[in-house]
């Protein structure tokens, strides 16, 4: 009996120090999963950088919201908007003012089809069976694309062949497997591809679809976080983030 | 906390939910039952492997599944071709594409529910049944079915309940029309989303309350049947 | 009377690591008994001849050809009744229902043609079973249910695969008039499976052995039982069995008399009415023999037959084949002595002796079940 004691509680602190120890080192954040590649190529730049990690977790904002807020180890919350950050503060889960905008979400019309898209007037003409939003309660993307389409006048008259993707990545799906002729994505999604017909949606049809970071209650005395943060806003980080097809309050 | 209505659009998910689990599970007991029985009774090496795919949803993740299936629905895929004999061009976004993934995810529970009752049987009900001059086709109707049927009720339960429950690849299929694709659980889903909590609450307490009826009622009744065999 | 014809029987083939290579040709009338040791492929015969098992083979019944090179009928194309070791009752339904199941549904046979529902609850004794449902009968209940629904299928061959090895002795014993009763009344022919040669010795006209796949021997089960170079004849248990009519009965002593072949055999016991065929076995261990007729003894049946053979069994015992009647030409017996006795009395082939008979065992009837042992 007593060896094996001693063993367990070796083990038990052999486990403990490495948890303390990669709790230590490592930052974690949660990213809106439109962000993910983005976001992979910033960890990795920062991480050369500072020689400090950053554990990334993807998943839509709704979903990490909720996951936070049920007490989640997230130090840094990357939305998808710019509501859920300044909720996460009123509820207590974000330290105050370190709300920031670190990446504008630009939306695009886009087809797989060559020759379907010349231009609002494509929508105007709505000759198309489906065309594809995310789902605009719970999607930036998906309230945009509405937006957008009642400045041009199109909305009421669209509103039947509208098919929602519960995200803006199955959206992407619809469009890009054909399902739906056309469909608004984020430009961050098509940015690496020249394929099909798009139509860039002037930023004046739409409300800037604002992604905030904030830092949260959990990496307040973290100095990794901060250091992220700092990063996040940087000129380095920056053209990162337009090289993905977002805009960011420096540049656009 | 105040109890929310159920708003005409909860109803109208509520109704197609049902519509949709219930012509799921008639096309699957349909298709199922002989799908189940050649995995019971045949001695082919490869039977291991049908069964394999047949269980597939089972650990798929559905938005894999769900992946998948958009690209079969699809205008370049077997869907579209079938789509078009009505003038369609995809069978994503329609009732007819829910059902036809639903049958694909919730195959596997009800199969292996028969396909188990099946083997339970054994041969020599079947071997007594040739015996006495039944047909193969006789002896399937008046032997087997009868002596399956409590695994054809658990099948019919679990593969209702589960198309009520399945969502992953309704989400990546359905478009969310209402009315047409919009079940309950992608309508809890977008509650939760939205952060209204009290009308997620209910649904999701409602169908808790359901499942719990269904299996407790399976339960009773396969109870007594077993009991009235005696 | 319809000359019955024979089944005719042969398959080979392999399964599992087991070689099965049996043949044999039987009369297709009465009871064949197909006897061997667990394992020999008892089993797989009837389980062939149902067409249940595919192996290579050759099956007809009276010229009907159900496989050989080019035909293979499927089971239930098979004009058969077949009775499980377990009696493998549908579960799912009432007595009345498993035992209507295989009845021809479009027309009930006519008297005097086929077996109707009557005739085989009256037989089986099963009429106060019929709305029970098959999980509320005892082990020798659900036999006899199994038993009346083959035969309601009006079946032209019956198969029976040891019905009687998963009863408990006491049920055997309950169950064996009611075969009997069916051996005496219905024509179809059976071939009954049994690893109990005492099953066999009561209700078998015909016996075919077996042993490790092979058919050792075919043939008239009194003969078999008697043939001395059947492992039958020299074991411990070896008996024969002889057909016996009812021709008196002395009801001052309660003495019934029985004519066999070659001779008349008396039992302390009522038999039935003159004319009743009734079936008695003789043990070889019971008949000891005498040189001339013996005088003032209280054996009652002294009977004279001719030595037809013997052969030593163990280093100090013979087994003696007796034919019956001044000529030996009547049913055999088997009688075994001890060598002195056989030394002593000089006994050799072709000699006229008087075999005492110290006792009879009368299978029992459905109607009065009974067993004597006079000495």
């Amino acid at each position: 009996m007593k060896p094996l004691r001693m063993l367990a509680a070796g083990l038990a602190a052999l486990v403990l120090s490495g948890a303390q120890a990669a709790l230590a080192a490592d930052t974690n954040i949660a990213v809106a999963a439109n962000f993910t590649e983005a976001a992979k190529e910033i960890a990795a730049a920062f991480k050369e950088k500072t020689g400090e990690a950053a554990i990334l977790s993807f998943g839509s904002t709704g979903q990490l919201y909720t996951q936070i807020s049920q007490g989640a180890p997230f130090e840094i919350f990357l939305a998808a908007d710019d509501a859920r950050p300044v909720k996460a503060v009123k509820e207590g889960y974000g330290v105050e003012g370190t709300e920031f905008t670190y990446a504008i979400g630009k939306i695009v019309l886009w087809s797989t089809d060559a020759g379907l898209i010349a231009g609002e007037e494509t929508l105007k003409a709505g000759d198309f069976d489906k065309l594809a939003i995310a789902n605009p309660q719970t999607a930036p993307y998906g309230a945009a694309a509405v937006e957008a389409m009642k400045a041009i006048g199109v909305y009421a008259a669209l509103e039947p062949k509208i098919v929602q993707g519960n995200n803006i990545a199955q959206t992407f799906q619809f469009v890009q497997t054909g399902n739906a002729e056309l469909g608004f994505v984020a430009l961050s999604q098509i940015a690496g591809k020249s394929e099909g017909s798009r139509w860039e949606v002037p930023a004046d049809l739409y409300t800037p679809i604002r992604q905030d970071a904030v830092l949260l209650k959990k990496g307040e005395e973290s100095s990794g976080a901060k250091a992220f943060l700092d990063f996040l806003r940087g000129p380095e980080a920056g053209a990162i983030i337009e090289k993905y097809g977002y805009g960011t309050a420096a540049g656009s | 906390m105040p109890v929310p209505v159920l708003s005409s659009e909860t109803v109208s998910a509520i109704r197609l939910t049902v519509e949709l689990a219930a012509i799921t599970t008639a096309i699957l007991l349909f298709i199922g039952t002989p799908i189940a029985w050649w995995l019971a009774r045949s001695r082919a090496w490869w039977k291991e492997a049908v069964a394999t795919v047949v269980a597939l949803p089972l650990v798929l993740p559905p938005t894999v599944l769900g992946f998948y299936l958009l690209v079969a629905l699809g205008p370049s895929g077997p869907g579209g071709a079938l789509a078009g004999l009505w003038g369609g061009r995809t069978l994503a976004f329609t009732f007819e594409g829910l059902v036809i993934g639903s049958v694909i995810y919730s195959m596997p529970f009800v199969v292996q529910p028969i396909r188990n009752a099946f083997e339970a049987m054994g041969e020599r009900p079947m071997e007594v049944a040739a015996t006495l001059r039944a047909s193969p086709a006789r002896a399937f109707w008046s032997v087997a079915l009868p002596l399956a049927r409590p695994g054809f009720l658990t099948g019919a339960v679990l593969g209702f309940a589960h198309t009520v429950g399945e969502f992953g690849v309704v989400l990546m299929i359905g478009g969310n029309i209402p009315g047409e694709t919009k079940v309950l659980s992608v309508a809890i889903y977008d509650y939760v989303e939205t952060l209204r909590w009290g009308e997620a609450n209910l649904l999701a307490a409602g169908m808790a309350a359901f499942a719990f009826i269904v299996i407790l009622t399976m339960t009773i009744v396969e109870k007594r049947v077993a009991r009235s065999g005696d | 009377m319809e000359e019955p014809g024979t089944i005719d029987l042969a398959f080979t083939g392999r399964f599992g690591g087991f070689a099965l290579n049996a043949a044999f040709c039987v009369p297709a009338r009465g009871v064949i008994g197909i006897f061997g040791p667990s394992g020999c492929g008892k089993t797989s015969v009837l389980r062939c001849a149902a067409g249940l098992q595919r192996l290579e083979g050759y099956l007809s019944l009276a010229g009907e050809v159900w496989q050989d090179a080019a035909t293979f009928r499927p089971a239930h194309r098979r004009p058969i009744g077949y009775v499980f070791q377990e009696a493998s009752l549908f579960p799912h339904l009432s007595v009345r229902r498993n035992i209507l199941y295989g009845a021809p549904r479009r027309r009930p046979p006519r008297p005097g043609e086929g077996t109707g529902l009557e005739e085989v609850v009256e037989l089986l004794g099963i009429g106060h079973l019929l709305d029970r449902s098959p999980a509320r009968l005892s082990g020798g209940e659900r036999q006899r249910v199994a038993i009346g629904r083959a035969l309601l299928s009006q079946p032209r061959l019956l198969l029976m695969d040891e019905p009687l090895s998963a009863l408990d002795r006491q049920t055997k014993d309950g169950i064996l008039p009611f075969l009997e009763r069916l051996h005496e009344r219905l024509a179809i022919p059976v071939l009954y499976v049994s690893h109990d040669i005492g099953e066999l010795e009561r209700l078998a006209d015909h016996l075919v052995l077996m042993e490790e796949g092979r058919v050792i021997a075919s043939g008239k089960l009194s003969e078999l039982q008697s043939d001395p170079a059947l492992p039958l004849a020299t074991s411990r248990e070896a008996a024969v069995s002889l057909d016996a009519i009812v021709t008196g009965y002395d009801p001052a002593y309660g003495i019934a008399t029985l004519a066999v072949d070659g001779g008349e055999i008396v039992i302390p016991s009522p038999a039935g009415r003159p004319g009743t065929p009734r079936r008695l076995r003789v043990g070889a261990g019971d008949v000891s023999l005498a040189r001339k007729p013996p005088e003032s003894t209280t054996i009652i049946n002294i009977l004279p037959a001719r030595i037809l053979a013997h052969r030593p069994v163990g280093p100090h015992e013979r087994l003696i084949v007796l034919g019956l009647g001044e000529d030996g030409s009547g049913a055999r017996l088997l009688s075994r002595v001890t060598l002195r006795s056989f030394d002593h009395l000089a006994l050799a082939e072709g000699m006229l002796v008087y075999a005492q008979v110290k006792g009879v065992a009368l299978a029992p009837s459905a109607a009065t079940p009974e067993r004597t042992t006079p000495a």
